[in-house]
Order: C-alpha cells, then structure tokens, then sequence
C-alpha cells in the first residue's frame, strides 16, 4: 500500500467516524424518486428545513431496487445514523424485520404503521382534508358533477376518494361524482399522459372541478383542466402556483411537518402511533395568492366551519380503510 | 489457426474494456466534482472488504450467473435469447405458486419443488417463441423480446387481482410460509462470535448457481445433446447434413436457456423477498447479456463476469449511501462497464488482433 491510499483511508475513516458519533438523521425515499413534485418531495421540503435551521447535513438515498431497503435501512443503522426516516407504505414489511435488530436506533416511517417499540409510524387523516377540498369542489361547480382522479387503486387512495364524495354531497346531496383510477400498478404514480385523458373523459361527462390524488400523474391532469379552462384541486404539497387562478386548492399533507418534526426530536424522539390529522396541523387545505380570487368568503368561512368541526370531534368523516366501504361513493 | 492466444481472448480483452470504462467513469466523477479516488475505495469497502458487503454481491452475481448462462446456452446454437426478463417472471410465478399453494416440510424440499416450478415455468415462457422461430422463421430477437412485455402483463394482472392478499396496498402475494424460507449466508456461517454476513440477501440459491455452471459446463462440452447444439450454432447447414435436426436442437436449447432464467426467481423471490413482487426481475434478465458476452458463453467466465457485476450493483449502492452521487449517474457508470465490456467487445479486439498478427509476422 503505497503512502497516498494509506492517507486516504484514514482520511475517509476519520469522516466516517465523525458523522457516525454525530447521529446525523437519515433520509430514505421510495423508488419514485425526490423530486415527484408530491409526496418524496414534501419530505424533501421537510428535510431542507431541517438542514437549514440546525446546519446539520442529512444522509440520504433514493432506492434503486427492491434489495437495497434492507440494505439501506442496516447501513444506515450499522453507521449511527438516528432517527432514520422512510417515506411510503412499502417499507412497512422490511422495518418489521429490521427494527428489533437496532434497538438503540430510532426509526420514522410515513403513511404506514410498524408496531415496533422504536418506530414511529406517522399517518394521516387524508379523509379529512379530501372532505374539505370536496366541500369546496361541490360550492365551485356549476354543473353540479365534479371529478376525482387517483393514482394507483389501493385503498388509501380510496380513502381519498371517499372522504372527498362525503365533502361533495355535504354541500350538495344531488352532486355526483365521477371517480376514476389510473392504474392499478406503481407505474400509475408517473403516469400524466394517462392523468390528462382521464380529465378530458371526466370533462365530457360533465365534471367542472377535478381532484387529482395522484402522484406525478396530477400534474398532467391540473395541466389538462387548465388547458380545458375548468378548475382542478391539488394535493400533498400546494400545487396552487402550477396554474394560478386555475387551481382551486390543494390538499395538504404536510409530509414536510412529519419529516422535520421527526429530525428535530432527533435520538430522543417519540415513538408509536402518531395520527396527522385537521386537529394537529398534519391536514389542512391551501389559500395563497394564486386562488385568493377562486375562493369566495362564503366558501371558505363554510370550509373553516367544518375544519373546526372536524377538529373538535363534531363531525367525523367515514374513513375507507376502517372497513373497506364508501357511504357516499362507488368503486 | 487462431489470430491470437487463448489468454489475450479470455482475460486480456475484459481487462482492457475495464479499464477503458474505468478511465470514462472517472472523468464522469471528476465532472459532477466528486473525487473518484474516494469513490472507487468506497464501492470496493463497501462491496468486497466486509462480510456483509459479499453477501450483497453474491446475491447480484447469484441472478447474474443464472441468467447469464440462460443467454450463452442460447448463444451456442446461435440463438439471442433477450427474453430472460419475461422468463425470469415466469419463473418468479412458478417459483410463488410451488410456495404457497404446497405444504413444504423442509426448505431443502422446497428448493426442489420451487426449482422445478421455476424451471418449468420460465422454458414454457421460452418454447413459444422457440418453436415460431423453429417452425415459422419469426425471429428469436424479436418474439422473446415481445415476450417480456407480455410476462409483465400476465404478471401485473395476477398480482394485481387473484394472488394479492384482501386489503393489502402493495401488488404483491402474500408472505411464504416459514419452512419454505432459505437460510440466508448469514445462517448458515455466522456463529455467536464472529457475525458474517449479517443481514445480506445471499442464500443458498448461490450453490444452486455454482452447481448449474458446472451442469451447463458438462452439457455443453461433455454431451453428445451440447455436441449438437454447438454443431448447430457453427453451421446449421453443416449440422442439417450431419443429421442433427435443426427444429429439436433449437427447442431444446430454447428451452434449457428458459428453464435457467427462469431458475434466477429461486434466489430473488424464494430467497430474498419470500414472497413475489411486481418488479422481482429488477433488470437482471438483461444484465445477462452482458455477463454471457463478457464470460464468452463460457460458464466459469459468466461465474467471473457474474461476480464483476455482482460488485458494480453492490459498489453503487454503497455509493448512493454514502455519497451525493445522484442515482442517475450512478446507472451511466454501470452501464459504462456494460457498454465497453458487452457492446464494443470489437473495438479492443480488432486493434489486439492486428498486433498479435503483426508480432507473429516479425516472428515468423
């Protein structure tokens, strides 16, 4: 070994070493990448606040293949990184096997529950904030048909759908809504070829406001709806500045809160079931100045009103995944 | 006569191409300003210097080797078997199918069964289009590679609908059950006090590979059935006036290249994720291309070239782990390897050949 690899190696030990006796958070992103414009990049946002506020550097990693969520989740746990936080429900089988073998590391996983001492499982309450923007959907429509939009067809992207309908006819129990999925494999995430015929057949079925709970898909149908000059409502991040004064309002899970809220705790953070919901700020809709003019005060002192209801346990909107069925919906 | 030595061939053609390709992949670091030095010291630490680290590897090569040889098998009769992707599909369903619907006793039992549904499955994938190219004249290249996409359709719609478990999100079956699951290298080498291998994919699947080199070894050099698919492969016309059939010996090597990419499912599906997922194949079936050209249809050169491969997924993994490397560029540097290595094998061999040539004429 000549003197120069000699050096290098100790150099690379040292940096490795010193981020390890850090317990630098950890960040692991689905295979949909960072930067979907939605989910990955919400927890992203959250991560970019975190670094700038504290200084500290995050690991990160976008998966390549299915073999390297273990793989990611031990070396990042091997090396001290704590808390390590996942994004999306597929990691839900592999952190059930890993967790209990890294007792001292914390783990963050969102939009799934593990059952681990040191998991937190975040998930949120998306019927609720669907219900909102339905609210708002129903009051906007002129033809009295308004259209949803999912991505994959599983059942949280139900959960959306459902809760969104229970919006609708809250407001106007004649309403129909027309829903339809873009597939029923991951592709349906990426799909915006797919997310604009579908705006196009919900249009000529007579939909005026659309909602789109679908990934990257939604970008092709907010870009279709304001191509076809009718409104359309966005969701996970605020997608209000993608066409101003043509989306009527996002739906917001606030994946960024989870993400930093979990990276700020640190070694010390909570753990167990952590629902993100309207009463906790995890849910919410989006008012910026790109739909101020959309959004008449009527509409958004009746949405506060049940924002506040929700929040207090009046009102409680019927949640699919609790039983696999939609009062107000089809499928 | 040869135009140059049997070493120059098998060793020093990929050894060039490595280096070729080395040279490329460190401008591409430099570029994104990354220092390749550090770079190449982690993919090589991470992948080859602990224990866990080659089991990662060794599971790559695992997939690599068996399709790998599925291609070359083809390759000796002359036949370009693309389709390994849609075969290994085939081969993941068959393996999913043995798993869960019989009640193993034993893993070393199940391995059996789910090799054999593996096999099984993946040849039936590949006789359709070896029979319309033995009987039709439609060509190999074209109906395996249609093939694939029509394995990822029968394969999304099962999983999508009858073989999901009710109420689950991901399109996936459900869990085998325990006595099916292999012992991981981890289980099999790791004592209480020296932990090998922890946590790392590589299973017993790995044997089954070494064993199917050398079987594949002994068909193609030590049988009358390889004598004939070699035969074939060298001059159809040549091997029509021997009296070997042109129909059996493609079929025939169609389907032992279908059976062995299909026999790749026992170590992604059986072995690693104990349950079937949509992108089980991950690419591997493709990558055997490369490892065939680069082994030479030789068994042991695909078991190196398996290996070489083995540790570029491992290395880029530990790269995305470890460094800002974006994943994107991570895959040109991969396929850099499998650029220079697969693909432009004729741009180092022309040029050696030429010089061997020359030598041998100041000799002579």
């Amino acid at each position: 070994m000549t003197l120069m690899t000699k050096f290098l190696g100790a150099a690379a030990g040292i940096a490795l070493t010193a981020g390890a006796a850090a317990a630098e958070p950890a960040m692991i992103y689905d295979l949909g990448g960072k930067f979907d414009k939605s989910f990955n990049e919400a927890a992203f946002a959250g991560l970019t606040r975190f670094s700038e506020e504290t200084g500290t550097e995050v690991r990160e990693i976008e998966l390549q293949s299915e073999a390297q969520r273990e793989q990611a989740l031990r070396r990042f746990a091997d090396a001290g990184a704590n808390p390590i936080v996942m994004t999306g429900f597929a990691f839900g089988n592999v952190l059930a096997e890993v967790a209990p073998d890294y007792p001292d590391t914390k783990f963050a996983i969102i939009d799934m529950v593990v059952d681990e001492p040191n998991v937190r499982s975040v998930v949120f309450n998306e019927h609720e904030g669907s219900y909102l923007v339905g609210m708002m959907a129903a009051m906007a429509s002129e033809t009295g048909t308004v259209g949803f939009i999912g991505g994959m067809d599983i059942p949280l992207i139900r959960k959306f759908a459902c809760g969104y309908a229970q919006g609708v006819k809250a407001v106007n129990g004649d309403a129909s809504v027309v829903a339809n999925m873009t597939g029923t494999t991951p592709a349906a995430w990426n799909d915006p070829v797919k997310g604009s015929e579908l705006t196009k057949a919900q249009i000529s079925q007579g939909a005026d406001v659309i909602y789109a709970a679908a990934g990257g898909t939604g970008v092709g149908v907010l870009q279709t709806a304001a191509d076809e000059d009718i409104l359309s409502i966005g969701v996970d991040s605020n997608q209000n500045y993608m066409h101003p004064g043509e989306v009527l309002t996002s739906m917001l899970k606030r994946v960024d809160n989870a993400v930093y809220d979990a990276m700020i705790a640190g070694a010390d953070m909570e753990t167990g079931f952590n629902v993100m919901g309207v009463a906790n700020g995890g849910i919410d809709y989006a008012m910026d100045e790109y739909n101020a003019e959309l959004v008449s005060e009527e509409m958004q002192t009746a949405v506060d009103e049940a924002k506040a209801a929700i929040a207090s346990g009046e009102l409680s909107v019927h949640d699919y995944t609790s039983d696999s069925t939609c009062p107000a919906l089809e499928f | 006569m040869d135009k140059m030595p049997a070493w120059a061939d098998v060793v020093l053609i990929p050894i060039i191409s490595l280096i070729l390709a080395g040279i490329l992949s460190t401008l591409v670091i430099l570029a994104i300003g990354e220092n390749p030095l550090e770079a190449y010291k982690l993919m090589i630490e991470g992948a080859l210097m602990r224990s866990a680290g080659w089991g990662y590897t060794l599971y790559y090569a695992t997939n690599f080797m068996f399709t790998g040889l599925a291609v070359s098998v083809a390759f000796h009769a002359r036949m370009f078997n693309i389709g390994g992707e849609g075969q290994a599909m085939l081969g993941g369903l068959g393996v999913a199918l043995a798993c869960l619907f019989i009640p193993w006793p034993h893993w070393s039992l199940a391995i059996l069964g789910s090799s054999i549904g593996a096999a099984l499955f993946g040849a039936a994938w590949a006789l359709i289009p070896a029979y319309l190219q033995a009987k039709r004249g439609s060509h190999i290249v074209i109906t395996t590679i249609m093939f694939n996409f029509i394995a990822a359709a029968l394969l999304n719609y099962l999983l999508v609908g009858l073989l999901k478990p009710a109420g689950a999100m991901d399109p996936a079956t459900a869990k085998f059950p325990e006595p099916t699951h292999l012992p991981t290298f981890q289980d099999m080498f790791a004592t209480a006090e020296t932990p090998l291998f922890r946590g790392a994919p590589a299973n017993v699947s790995f044997f089954l590979a070494l064993l199917a080199c050398l079987l594949v070894w002994l068909l193609i050099w030590r049988t009358k059935l390889g004598y004939e698919i070699r035969a074939f492969g060298y001059s159809q016309s040549g091997a029509k006036y021997a009296g070997i059939s042109g129909v059996k010996t493609i079929i025939i090597a169609m389907l032992i290249s279908g059976g062995l990419a299909g026999m790749m499912a026992v170590n992604t599906t059986q072995g690693e994720a104990e349950r079937l997922i949509l992108n089980m194949t991950e690419g591997a079936g493709f990558i055997g291309i490369a490892v065939a050209l680069m082994g030479r249809n030789h068994p042991f050169g695909v078991l190196l070239a398996a290996i070489l491969f083995g540790f570029l997924y491992q290395g880029g993994a530990e790269l995305a782990l470890w460094t800002s490397i974006p994943r994107e560029l991570i895959v040109v540097i991969q396929a850099l390897v499998i650029l220079f290595t697969g693909a432009l094998d004729n741009m180092v061999r022309m040029p050696l050949e030429k010089l061997f040539l020359a030598l041998r004429k100041k000799e002579a």
